[in-house]
C-alpha cells in the first residue's frame, strides 16, 4: 500500500552569507515526510537540523531544491493563497520556552495571534473559546490565558508554546527540540502530550533533536544529519537495531543508559569524518537493508555490512 | 572506608524574599570521601545548586546558613576547616578555587570574551602556584593537552569564540583544575552541549580525577547521565536528599519513591506506543513548612503517615540509605515498579 506522502524534500540547499563567505548549511537533502507519522531529524549543533525546519517554514530562504507540501512547491515564490493556507497548516514549537514568548504580551494574545492574522473575520467569543480550548488541550487552566509568560515555568511555557500551535488546526508541526531545555521529570509530559496530539488529531510531526534516546521514544523513521547531509535513514527500531553508518553509531553509543555495570563497560565510538576517502569514489544514497538507506561509498557499504 | 573530604551535618539554608523566608535546604547530611566521584540529581528547584554554592561562600546575599554545619578536611595543614564558620570574603579566598573549584553549567557565558584562553588559564596558575610566568605558560599548556585541547600552542592565543561548546567546556574545565583543587564541583557540566559531547566531557572528568586526585560533585538534573560517572548518587528533593547510595544501589535497589519516579520517567526506559510515565504535580513551595514527607503529595502511593510525619533515614545497606516510611518494618510491602526489574535485569538494550 502507497502511503500518502505529505511533505517532500527534494535536493534542498541552503546556504548563509555572501559570495566568497558563502556557507553550505544544508547540502542536498532529500526526505519524504508521510501523513500521520513522527519523523525524526537527529543529529549534532551545527548539522543543519534546525536550519531544515526552518526552510520548510520558509523563515530561511532554500537555495536550491523543492520542498513540496501536499504536491505543492512550498519555496520560492507562491501564491498569496497557498501562502495563507502553509501558514495555517504547518506550525512550529521552538526549543526554548524562555526565548519564544513574547514576554510583554498576555497568554491569551500569544495563543491568538495566529488566528486574528489568518481567520480575520472570527468573532471575539469564538476566539475566546478555541484560547481556552487550547489551553485545556495541553494541560493548563483556561485561567492562565489573563497571565503574563514570567508567571509560569519552563515546562508551562513550553505548553503554551504548543497551544499557540495547536490553535491553528495545523497538519504539520515542526518540533525543533522541543524538550532539551527542560528537566527530565517535565520532559516526559510534553513528549507524552506530543505523542497524544498525534493519535487524537493525525498531526504529521517533524521532530528535531540531539538526542537518540529521546528520538527512539518519539519517531516512526529517522533521518541522521551530519554537517548539512543525511547519511542514514530508516524506521526507528530498524535504525536503532541495525545502524551501519559509523556516526550513527557513535551516535548510539553515547546515549547514557541508567545502568552502571553496562556504562562502566561501554565503548565509546568516536566519529571521524576523515575516515571516507570520497575522492577516489564518491558516497552515493543505498539501500543497504529493507528500506533503510545510508550515504555511503560502494567500496564502504562492502566494509560496513 | 575511604579519607573524608567533607562533612555536612544538619545543614539548614534559608533565604529571605520580600519579607518571606524560603527554606531552601532542610537539613542535609552527607559525607565526601577522597577520589570519589558523587552525583547530586534533582529536579530544578531542589536546591542542588544552593547547596554546593554553600560549599564555597557563594549563596546570593539573602541566603544564610541557618542552622548545621560544613567541615572541610583537605587542606594543607591538614587541620578540619568549619565553612560554615567563615565569615571574611578573605577567608574564603583560601578556600575557593584552591580548595575548592566549580565548573558552572554554561560554558558560553562562563569565559570572558576579551581574553585569550591561554590568558585565563594562566591567570589561574598565576595565582594559586607559585611558579613564574615562563613556567606558568608551559604548565597552561599541560592542562590545555590533559583537557583533551590538540595543538595547545596554537589554541593558547586564541579567543573563546574561536571554540566550539564542548571545546569551551574543556577550557573551563582547564581553569577550574589550574587551581589545583581537592574539590571540583560540576553543575550541569554537560546539560548545554551535544549527546557525543556529554559522553567525551564525562570521560574526561573520570579520566582527571585519577589524574590530579580529585573529589568530583557532579550536579544534575538528568539521573539517566550520572549511571555512566558516579560512584554514589544523591537524590535531591525539596531541599533534602531523600535517598542516598552507591550507583548500584540507586539504579539496581531504588528504595524512595521518588527515585522510583526520576527512573521511570527517563525516555530511555519508556516503551513505544505507552505514554513516559510523569511525575504528577509539582514539587512543593518552600515558603511554608513541608509536612511529613516532602514528595507524599505527587506519590500515588503514598501512606497515610507521610502526610504527618517526616521519616528518617532508613538503612537498607551500610552505603544506602533513604528517607521514606515504606522501610519502616511496619510498612506495607509496596513494590516497586517494573522499571526497576527491566534496569536490574540489563533489559534496557
Amino acid at each position: 500500500m502507497e502511503r500518502e506522502v505529505l511533505l517532500e524534500v527534494k535536493d534542498l540547499d541552503v546556504t548563509f552569507g555572501e559570495r566568497k563567505k558563502q556557507y553550505e548549511a544544508v547540502k542536498k537533502v532529500n526526505f519524504k515526510i508521510y501523513k500521520g507519522e513522527i519523523f525524526g531529524l537527529v543529529g549534532e549543533s551545527g548539522s543543519g537540523k534546525t536550519t531544515i525546519g526552518r526552510a520548510i517554514m520558509r523563515i530561511v530562504p532554500s537555495a536550491g531544491g523543492d520542498i513540496i507540501y501536499k504536491g505543492e512547491k512550498i519555496n520560492g515564490r507562491i501564491s498569496p493563497e497557498l501562502d495563507r493556507k502553509v501558514i495555517k497548516e504547518i506550525q512550529m514549537i521552538f526549543q526554548d520556552p524562555q526565548a519564544s514568548l513574547n514576554e510583554r504580551a498576555k497568554v491569551d494574545y500569544i495563543i491568538s495571534e495566529g488566528l486574528l492574522n489568518i481567520e480575520k473575520g472570527i468573532s471575539e467569543a469564538e476566539r475566546k473559546t478555541r484560547v481556552e480550548q487550547a489551553l485545556r488541550d495541553v494541560g493548563l487552566l483556561p485561567e492562565f490565558a489573563s497571565r503574563f509568560p514570567h508567571e509560569f515555568s519552563g515546562g508551562q511555557r513550553q505548553r503554551i508554546g504548543i497551544a499557540r500551535a495547536l490553535i491553528m488546526n495545523p497538519e504539520f508541526v515542526i518540533a525543533d527540540e522541543p524538550i532539551s531545555a527542560l528537566d527530565v521529570s517535565v520532559r516526559a509530559q510534553v513528549l507524552n502530550l506530543l505523542s497524544d496530539m498525534q493519535k487524537k488529531r493525525q498531526i504529521t510531526y517533524l521532530f528535531i533533536a540531539h538526542d537518540l534516546s529521546v528520538m527512539r521514544f518519539i519517531t516512526d523513521r529517522i533521518a541522521v544529519i551530519h554537517k548539512g547531509r543525511i547519511l542514514e535513514m530508516a524506521e526507528t527500531e530498524e535504525l536503532i537495531a541495525h545502524a551501519i553508518h559509523p556516526y550513527t553509531r557513535a551516535l548510539l553509543s553515547a546515549i547514557p543508559m541508567p545502568d552502571p555495570r553496562h556504562e562502566r563497560q561501554k565503548k565509546l565510538l568516536v566519529y571521524d569524518p576523515d575516515m571516507h576517502d570520497y575522492r577516489s569514489e564518491q558516497p552515493e544514497w543505498l539501500e543497504l537493508r529493507p528500506n533503510h538507506f545510508v550515504l555511503a561509498s560502494q567500496r564502504e557499504a562492502k566494509e560496513w555490512m | 572506608m575511604a579519607e573524608k573530604m567533607l562533612t555536612v551535618e544538619d545543614l539548614e539554608i534559608k533565604f529571605t524574599l520580600r519579607g518571606k523566608t524560603l527554606n531552601a535546604i532542610r537539613g542535609i547530611s552527607l559525607e565526601l570521601y577522597k577520589g570519589e566521584i558523587l552525583a547530586i540529581v534533582g529536579e530544578s528547584g531542589s536546591g542542588k545548586s544552593v547547596f554546593t554554592k554553600s560549599f564555597m561562600g557563594l549563596l546570593d546575599q539573602n541566603g544564610r546558613v541557618t542552622g548545621g554545619s560544613v567541615m572541610y578536611y583537605g587542606a594543607d595543614d591538614g587541620k578540619p576547616v568549619e565553612l560554615t564558620a567563615l565569615k571574611k570574603e578573605k577567608e574564603w579566598y583560601k578556600i575557593r578555587g584552591h580548595e575548592i573549584a566549580m565548573i558552572m553549567q554554561d560554558p558560553m557565558t562562563s569565559l570572558n570574551p576579551l581574553k585569550t584562553i591561554g590568558d585565563q588559564i594562566m591567570e589561574a596558575v598565576l595565582l594559586h602556584q607559585k611558579l613564574n610566568r615562563a613556567e606558568a605558560r608551559k604548565k597552561t599548556l599541560d592542562y590545555l593537552s590533559d583537557v583533551g585541547i590538540q595543538d595547545p600552542e596554537r589554541r593558547f592565543g586564541q579567543y573563546p569564540h574561536e571554540f566550539s561548546g564542548g571545546m569551551r567546556q574543556r577550557v573551563v574545565i582547564a581553569i577550574a583544575i589550574a587551581c589545583s583543587p581537592q574539590i571540583l564541583i560540576c553543575d550541569e557540566p554537560t546539560t548545554a552541549l551535544d549527546v557525543t559531547i556529554q559522553a567525551q566531557i564525562l570521560d574526561l572528568l573520570k579520566e582527571l580525577r585519577h589524574k590530579y586526585k580529585l573529589s568530583i560533585i557532579l550536579i544534575t538534573h538528568d539521573l539517566g547521565v550520572v549511571a555512566n560517572i558516579a560512584d554514589r548518587v544523591a537524590v535531591m528533593y525539596a531541599g533534602d536528599i531523600v535517598e542516598i547510595g552507591t550507583s548500584e544501589d540507586i539504579f539496581y535497589d531504588p528504595r524512595h519513591p521518588y527515585t522510583w519516579a526520576l527512573l521511570s520517567s527517563l525516555p530511555q526506559v519508556g516503551v513505544k506506543g505507552t505514554d513516559l510515565f510523569s511525575i504528577p504535580g509539582t514539587p512543593p513551595n518552600l515558603f511554608t513548612p513541608v509536612q511529613g514527607d516532602a514528595f507524599a503529595p505527587r506519590n500515588p502511593r503514598a501512606l497515610k503517615i507521610d502526610f504527618l510525619e517526616k521519616p528518617p533515614y532508613f538503612e537498607v545497606s551500610p552505603t544506602h540509605k533513604a528517607k521514606t516510611w515504606l522501610l519502616d518494618p511496619r510498612a506495607p510491602k509496596v513494590e516497586p515498579p517494573a522499571v526497576v526489574e527491566k534496569i536490574r535485569n540489563g533489559g534496557l538494550i
